[in-house]
């Protein structure tokens, strides 16, 4: 069953330099439970596309395509209807969270009032509640770091608490923006088993710039670029057996892979270049590619890519 | 011969007034670096792996120990003798961002370094000449020397940061965790580069990182750091075989689990 699918998605921003096309003409589906991982590198346009399945673009974004949400467009909605679905049906787990977190309010505040204005609770059931779920998060002494502020928690332990908000109205959707960014080794690997768990059963869009990473949780991955999927997939298929030059790029230049760079930087989101947006980047580009704005083109064995080379 | 060599060297840092509670974070370590070897420094995060790197340069006082920079004992020189050693030590900081000046463009930074006349005074035409060159190395574009550091990418301010330790071209560089900030692809390009602007100098290198397949892509040696003490070193030729259930990247150990 299909509970997320984005039609034609196209989200842009005009600014004195130009319209930034950040999503562009995306088509991409989720099912239920299943955890989708969003790779790319910083400026792709993920967090966007992260953003605008929540609503909470920048108001001056022009977001066309449809965003259906077990069917219901998510673009259509009311603020409130749509305010009533966020953190109890889908919620976010924002990056940064050193910044996401409220500094002059207790992090057990934070959590209690999500679950009070879904749950209509009182506030010291709530508080309980999200004492409760600290523990559940496996963070030490629940009772006192519930009564902490953030800056008195570590890195890991502010991550725990921003996973504790999203999962606090068990919400079925969870999109996760580079939960792990910032995180040492040693955090990050209990991080990403924390996230495995506790996103059994629901599904999720985790947004990262690691393939090993979106491997370790993910069942699929896609592969965005320049505003625009490249690739998706089964996420072992993808890591085994990469069918677009970028997405083969992108593992070699895992350290576990010969940190073999890809050459180039990344194009404006203003200024694209011509025909597949890769072309400048790529070792194998032909005349053709320089031309031709290659399409999406489903394999039909749950794959899909797009490169006139592949296809 | 060594370059650089530890001699028991210890850092504690001390808290509380009157019940004193010491961390040990560095806790009597000894080793060598030879000219132009790059020593990688494995270790997870509170291991003492950055008050090592720290103390090498002096950046930090050493509780105890000596550190010995081309046969100088830096731990017993004063801090004029310190400042004319200065420049053949540099460091690469984990957050680009934060160790430019904000306020600076691009070219004054890199020019910096040149304007001290560490290498005879240049001229102004000189210093611009020379701007050109070193952005040229490492990968960036004179349309970029105009900009201020919040105006680039991670990436692009790394490469400026290499721009200006290449500008007083030291003998010694410590790298702490030079690409924990960037994209995967950025960081290969950038380990890419700091390991090329190596070989073509000759520099010595102390090698920080969490990472061990990055510092076997990177050293001639790896040291492994737990609890303020050094563990275990490793040579090229035993790389591969390398413990890998114990430190290892976080994907692995996902992955294994």
């Amino acid at each position: 069953m299909r509970l997320l699918e984005l039609v034609d998605l196209t989200v842009s921003f005009p600014t004195v330099d130009g319209v930034v096309r950040a999503v562009d003409h995306v088509h991409l589906s989720i099912d239920n439970v299943e955890r989708m991982g969003l790779i790319g590198e910083t400026g792709c346009g993920k967090t966007v596309l992260g953003m605008s399945i929540i609503r909470l673009l920048h108001p001056s974004a022009r977001v066309g395509g449809r965003i259906l949400y077990r069917g219901r467009d998510l673009l259509e909605i009311s603020a409130r209807d749509m305010q009533r679905l966020r953190g109890k049906e889908i919620a976010l787990i924002p990056q940064n969270p050193t910044t996401s977190l409220n500094p002059v309010l207790r992090v057990g505040d934070q959590i209690a009032e999500v679950i009070q204005l879904h749950h209509g609770m009182s506030k010291t059931e709530a508080w309980r509640l999200a004492v409760n779920m600290l523990g559940e998060m496996r963070i030490p002494d629940p009772e006192r770091r519930a009564r902490q502020y953030p800056h008195e928690l570590s890195g890991g332990m502010r991550e725990r608490v921003l996973i504790t908000m999203a999962l606090a109205c068990n919400p079925t959707f969870i999109i996760a923006d580079e939960p792990t960014k910032g995180l040492d080794s040693k955090t990050k690997s209990q991080i990403l088993r924390l996230m495995r768990t506790v996103t059994a059963g629901r599904s999720m869009l985790m947004i990262t710039h690691d393939l090993g990473v979106a491997r370790s949780i993910c069942d699929r991955i896609a592969v965005m670029y320049a505003g625009e999927l490249l690739e998706w997939g089964p996420s072992e298929e993808i890591m085994d057996d990469p069918l677009h030059p970028y997405t083969r790029g992108l593992i070699n230049s895992l350290p576990s892979h010969g940190l073999e760079a890809i050459p180039g930087t990344s194009p404006s989101l203003i200024n694209l270049p011509s025909g597949c947006r890769f072309h400048p980047r790529c070792r194998l580009a032909t005349k053709t590619c320089k031309n031709i704005h290659p399409d999406m083109i489903d394999l039909g064995n749950g794959r899909a890519v797009r490169c006139i080379l592949c296809t | 011969m060594y370059l650089i060599e530890a001699i028991n060297l210890k850092k504690y840092f001390s808290s509380g007034i009157i019940k004193k509670h010491y961390t040990k974070a560095v806790d009597g370590v000894s080793f060598y670096i030879e000219q132009g070897e790059t020593l990688g420094l494995l270790g997870d995060s509170g291991s003492g792996k950055t008050t090592l790197g720290r103390l090498l340069l002096r950046l930090i006082e050493p509780t105890e120990g000596r550190i010995l920079f081309d046969g100088i004992d830096i731990t017993a020189i004063n801090r004029r003798e310190l400042r004319r050693i200065r420049p053949r030590m540099q460091m690469i900081f984990q957050d680009p961002e934060s160790s430019l000046n904000p306020r600076m463009k691009i070219a004054e930074s890199i020019a910096e370094p040149l304007k001290l006349g560490l290498n005879g005074r240049l001229s102004r035409e000189q210093i611009r000449e020379r701007v050109l060159e070193l952005i040229d190395i490492v990968g960036l574009n004179p349309e970029h020397l105009n900009r201020y550091p919040y105006q680039l990418s991670g990436g692009q301010n790394q490469r400026v940061v290499l721009a200006r330790i290449l500008a007083v071209n030291p003998d010694f560089v410590v790298a702490d965790e030079p690409t924990a900030s960037l994209d995967v692809s950025v960081q290969a390009q950038i380990l890419n580069l700091i390991k090329q602007v190596k070989s073509e100098h000759g520099t010595t290198m102390l090698f920080i990182s969490h990472d061990v397949d990055i510092l076997k892509h990177m050293c001639d040696r790896i040291a492994v750091m737990e609890r303020g003490r050094i563990v275990g070193v490793h040579e090229r030729t035993d790389f591969a075989d390398f413990p890998v259930s114990k430190h290892d990247s976080a994907q692995k150990v996902v992955v294994e689990s």
